[in-house]
Formats: structure tokens, C-alpha cells, sequence
């Protein structure tokens, strides 16, 4: 039993809980919030080393014994997610220290940021499907908070549609809890693999599963579902915008792969054709609209949605090979993207517009502020040594070995076209010369600066180590297709079937 | 008792899903309380079928519920459910009340200013 799963569930929550009843005392909120995030940090990092030298970590709630109880398990999806959470909140905390007015503070700020990784955190852990769409609730609210936090007419309109959209999302995804718990009589996600694999009436599974994958698809951004993405991902907050852009769509892709991998893999292999489809749709799609828009944050708004495709694509290869692609550009846009967001957000917190038309002359004005765009925007790119050309190596190779031409082409030739417009923002932003004085515009200092340049490193010491972040990568897929080994952890070596009957239901 | 109730959830989603298509914000949001309704009945009928007068209680004496006493699981879920949806429908009409505040207007094609170039 590992029973040390709750602490990074314990910390932020409790930690929230203070920061929410001080919460006009600045100093010590922010006190608050960065030691529990750095906490979560450390425990994540302890954790992936944990789970690398001895497997699987489980615990159950209260000592209720798995499938009854509340199920949290750790695995090295897990793992990774739980680390990038922390480390992208932390950066995000230090970002908002140079950028989020005290106003904003007052109203929750930092509380309502701890909430978020409360939920990402139980998202990542839990074992159990009812419990991942409470999680889910949670982690939704907690970005309600956030998104409209400011109270602008683009918030309020960009927030009503991130909303409801969400929330038809999340009742997608309760019907479909509600139909499996009819279908299979169980949540918990070990005895789901077990069951489901002898049940007999495989339509009514795969109808289920469209469900999910309507919900999840919603959540992640995936077309024809992503059209609160860049309808709102651009009104909030800078820091905001960075924080949701990198984490909130992969966790729908973390739920896709961890309920598609683990608990339907039988509907994944009859889904795949549509997930190849969608992923392709979703790549070309995003690019397109990003190639449209004249806005920084609403040009890296519409890449999130084209990257996610990518991630479709590696569980849509059906392959440890494919996941282990997929487990790895997804850590790589994680980090890139919010460093991306944070870059292009200094830039348009120091002229005060996102508009590329009225911005220009950054180069030369913040020659650092350049070089992380450049860096950043080459390893979204793919750019060798940088991390993105390794995970679109491995989804690339993955298809490859699986004769699916037409995902790889598309993917290929996606990639020009994210590079087309990452050059889009640096020939407007950074390189042509800047219409008006800049003279009188603030200068970036390190609380503009460090976060992006903690998260450019971060990208480049994945680059450069490539070989063990692509062997945790390979440990994780084969580790999310175990199933067999998953139901030994949870339920103990007969199974959960045989603690149900031993109990005598 | 679950032949009516599949045509309530049926007739719950259908309207919920008319009235979400409509351009009010008002009624997007009855819209989606209708469809939270039919999620919760939903979760109702995927028991062990829909049981009259047996309450989950355990009998201190006997140690385990009378076997053929309703599910209580899923009345544990639609529980939950119904107190998230409770929070967050409190939240979307707020929210909805400050975009018209803003927006000067209920509709929802007025609402486009975050979408346009």
C-alpha cells in the first residue's frame, strides 16, 4: 500500500483552503502557493524514480479493498503528468507574480490555481472512472474561476462558450459512466479491464465508448469538438492562457489514452480507423485557422488544437511504439507550448497589444525575449536536438512501421505549416522594425523572463537526454497497456473478480 | 416503471438538446439543466434495475443488506452528480448574467467579438 498517493492531493487542497481564508494577505499567499506547487514538484520527481525501480504504485482509501473502495494508482503516465502539472504551475506562479494585478489576488487567484492542481493531480492518480469524472468537475470549476477571472466582455463571452461546451462535455462523459456501470457493474478501472474483456455484448461497449470519446474529445480539443479552444483560450490572463494552453487539453488525452489504453482496448482496436481520422482532421484543421489569425496568443491557440492531433494519433496507432510517441510529444508540448505562451505573452505584456500589425522591433529591444521565442518555437517545430523533433520521430516511425501513409503525410506536412506560422510571429513581432518609439516601453526583467527560460532549459535537457526521457516514455505505454499486471496491483494476484465473489455479492 | 422512465430520459435530452441549439443564453442554459436531468435519470436506471420500498439499509443483526435491496451505488453517483451539477449550473447562470450585463444582450450570435478577426 502506498499510502503516500494522497499527499499530493492533501498538500494543495489544504494549502488552497488557507490561502482562501487569508487571502488579502499577498505575501503570504503567494508563500502558500509556491511551496505546495514546489512540494508537488518533488514528490512527482520522487515518484518517477519510485515507479522505475519498483512499478506501479497503489493504494486504497480508507483500507476498502479494491473494487469496492476508492482506487488511486500511479503508473508512469501518471508520473509524468503529476510532474509537468507541477512544474508548469510553479512556473506559472512566478510569471503571475510580474503580471497579475493585486485585484486579481484579492478575488482568488492563487487559491483558485491551487484548486487546478488539485484536480489535474486526483485526474492523474485516481482509478477509478466515476472518481476521474469528479476529478474532472473539479479541475473544470477551479478553470471557470480562472478564465473569467477579470470580469472583460471577451472573458465573459469567451467563458460562457468554454462553459457550456465543457459542461456538455462532462455530461457526455456521466452518461457514459452511467451506461458502462449498467453494462459491466463496476467504475473501477482494473476490474472494467477484466470484465470487459469477457462481456458478450460488444455493441452496446462500443456505443459506450463513443460516449467517451465524445467527452474526452471535447475536453482535449479534437475536431470537429475544439471550438471553445480559441473562442476563450486568449481572454484570460497571460499566465492563464499559458497554464491552460499547456495542461488543460492533455488532460483529456491523458484520459483518453488511460481509458482507451487501459479499459476499452478491445473498442480501441475497431475506434482506431475514426481516431486516425479525427487526429489527421483535427492537425490540418488547427493549422489552418492559426494561419488566419493576426493575434499571438489566438495564432498559438489554433497550434494546441493542431498538436492535439498529434497526441490522437498516438493512440490511434493502436502500438506500445505509437503511445510511447504519443506519451513523449506530449510532455514536449506541454512544456513548449506554455514557454511558447509565455514568451509571446512578455512580448505582448510590454507593448500592451497582441495584434501583430502594432507590434515589432522586440529583437532588438529584448534580445533575450528573442532567442527563448527562437528556441521554443524550433522545438514546437521539431527542430533536431530539440524535443519535438524526437516525438514526431517516434509517431512518424510508428506509422510507418504500420503502413498508415496517410496520417504520416499529414503529419509531416503539418509540421511545415507550424513553422510557417511560429516565422509568421517572429518576422512581426520580433524581427521587423517597430513602428512606433519603443524607447518608452518597460523593459523585461527576470520575473518576465525566468519562468520561459526554466521552461526552455526544461525543453532542451529533454532534447539533449532524449534516451532515458524516451525510455520512461516506452515504460509508460507498456505500462498503460498492462492490463494484466494493473488488475495483480489493484485486486491482488486472482483478480477482482475473485474479491468480489469472496465477499459474496 | 423503466420503459416510462427511458422515454423521460429520451424526451429530457431531446428537449434539452432543442433548446441548447436555440440562440438565448436562457435557454442554452435550461437546455443543459434538461440534459443534466437525464443524465442523473439515466445513471438511475443502470442499477440493478429499478427496485420499489428497498432501501440499501444494512440490518445491524443480519451484517449485510437484504439481497434483493437496490442498488446503492448508484444512487451514491447520481448523488454526486446532482450536487456538481448543482454548483456548476449556479455558476453558468451567474456567468450568464454578467455576459448580459456586458454584452447589452441574450443572444448568442451577439457574442461574437472573441471569435471575429
Amino acid at each position: 500500500m502506498a499510502h503516500h498517493l494522497f499527499l499530493p492531493l492533501i498538500v494543495p487542497l489544504l494549502s488552497a483552503s488557507v490561502a482562501t481564508i487569508i487571502v488579502r494577505q499577498h505575501g503570504w499567499v503567494r508563500v502558500i502557493a509556491v511551496a505546495a506547487t514546489l512540494f508537488n514538484l518533488g514528490y512527482g520527481a520522487w515518484l518517477l524514480v519510485t515507479i522505475a525501480a519498483t512499478g506501479r504504485q497503489v493504494t486504497q482509501a480508507a483500507g476498502w479493498s479494491a473494487p469496492f473502495g476508492i482506487t488511486l494508482v500511479a503508473d508512469g503516465l501518471s508520473a509524468i503528468m503529476l510532474v509537468l502539472t507541477a512544474l508548469l504551475t510553479l512556473v506559472t506562479i512566478g510569471y503571475s507574480f510580474a503580471t497579475v494585478d493585486a485585484r486579481q489576488e484579492r478575488f482568488y487567484y492563487y487559491p483558485l490555481l491551487l484548486l487546478l492542481l488539485f484536480g489535474c493531480s486526483g485526474a492523474f492518480l485516481t482509478g477509478d472512472l466515476f472518481n476521474l469524472y469528479v476529478w474532472f468537475e473539479i479541475l473544470l470549476v477551479a478553470s471557470f474561476g480562472l478564465i473569467t477571472l477579470g470580469g472583460s466582455r471577451g472573458q465573459l463571452e469567451g467563458g460562457l462558450k468554454y462553459v457550456v461546451l465543457n459542461l456538455f462535455g462532462s455530461i457526455c462523459f456521466l452518461v457514459g459512466a452511467g451506461l458502462l456501470y449498467g453494462v459491466a457493474g463496476t467504475l473501477n478501472m482494473a476490474h472494467l479491464a477484466e470484465r470487459l474483456s469477457t462481456i458478450q455484448d460488444a455493441s452496446l461497449v462500443t456505443a459506450v465508448a463513443g460516449f467517451f470519446l465524445v467527452a474526452f474529445g471535447s475536453k482535449a480539443g479534437l475536431a470537429p469538438l475544439f471550438f471553445w479552444l480559441p473562442t476563450s483560450y486568449h481572454t484570460p490572463n497571460i499566465a492563464v492562457t499559458a497554464l491552460f494552453g499547456g495542461l488543460l487539453t492533455k488532460v483529456g488525452i491523458y484520459a483518453l489514452y488511460r481509458v482507451f489504453g487501459t479499459v476499452f482496448q478491445s473498442e480501441l482496436a475497431r475506434l482506431a480507423p475514426l481516431i486516425l481520422v479525427v487526429a489527421g482532421v483535427t492537425m490540418v484543421v488547427g493549422v489552418i485557422g492559426a494561419m488566419a489569425q493576426v493575434n499571438v496568443r489566438r495564432i498559438l491557440a489554433f497550434h494546441i488544437v493542431s498538436q492535439v492531433g498529434y497526441m490522437a494519433m498516438g493512440l490511434g496507432l493502436v502500438s506500445v511504439a505509437g503511445m510511447t510517441a504519443g506519451i513523449l510529444f506530449m510532455a514536449h508540448n506541454i512544456v513548449v507550448k506554455t514557454a511558447l505562451f509565455l514568451i509571446g505573452g512578455a512580448a505582448e505584456h510590454l507593448t500592451g497589444t497582441g495584434e501583430l500589425k502594432q507590434m515589432g522591433g522586440m529583437a532588438r529591444r529584448e534580445p533575450m525575449l528573442a532567442l527563448l521565442w527562437l528556441l521554443a518555437s524550433f522545438a514546437l517545430v521539431g527542430v533536431p536536438p530539440l524535443t519535438g523533433f524526437f516525438g514526431k520521430l517516434g509517431l512518424i516511425q510508428a506509422g510507418l512501421a504500420q503502413e498508415q501513409w496517410l496520417i504520416v503525410g499529414v503529419a509531416a506536412t503539418v509540421s511545415l505549416f507550424t513553422l510557417f506560422s511560429m516565422l509568421k510571429i517572429w518576422n512581426e513581432v520580433f524581427w521587423k522594425k517597430a513602428y512606433s518609439d519603443l524607447s518608452a516601453m518597460p523593459r523585461a526583467g527576470v520575473g518576465l523572463l525566468a519562468p520561459a527560460a526554466v521552461l526552455v532549459a526544461v525543453s532542451i535537457a529533454m532534447g539533449i537526454g532524449a534516451a532515458p526521457t524516451l525510455e520512461y516514455s516506452a515504460l509508460a505505454a507498456e505500462q498503460v497497456f498492462d492490463t494484466a499486471s494493473l488488475v495483480r496491483d489493484v485486486c491482488g494476484p486472482n483478480g477482482c473478480e475473485a474479491v468480489e465473489l469472496a465477499v459474496g455479492h | 416503471m423503466t420503459l416510462i422512465l427511458s422515454l423521460v430520459v429520451g424526451t429530457l435530452f431531446a428537449g434539452g438538446i432543442y433548446l441548447m441549439l436555440r440562440r438565448s443564453v436562457v435557454k442554452l442554459i435550461l437546455g443543459l439543466v434538461l440534459l443534466s436531468h437525464g443524465a442523473n435519470l439515466l445513471l438511475f436506471l443502470m442499477g440493478d434495475g429499478l427496485i420499489k420500498a428497498r432501501p440499501p439499509f444494512v440490518k445491524p443483526e443480519a451484517g449485510v443488506a437484504p439481497p434483493d435491496s437496490a442498488d446503492p451505488l448508484i444512487q451514491a453517483l447520481i448523488l454526486t452528480a446532482i450536487v456538481i451539477s448543482f454548483g456548476l449550473l449556479t455558476f453558468v447562470m451567474a456567468l450568464a448574467y454578467r455576459a448580459d450585463q456586458a454584452v447589452e444582450s441574450d443572444d448568442l450570435d451577439a457574442m461574437t467579438s472573441t471569435d471575429r478577426l
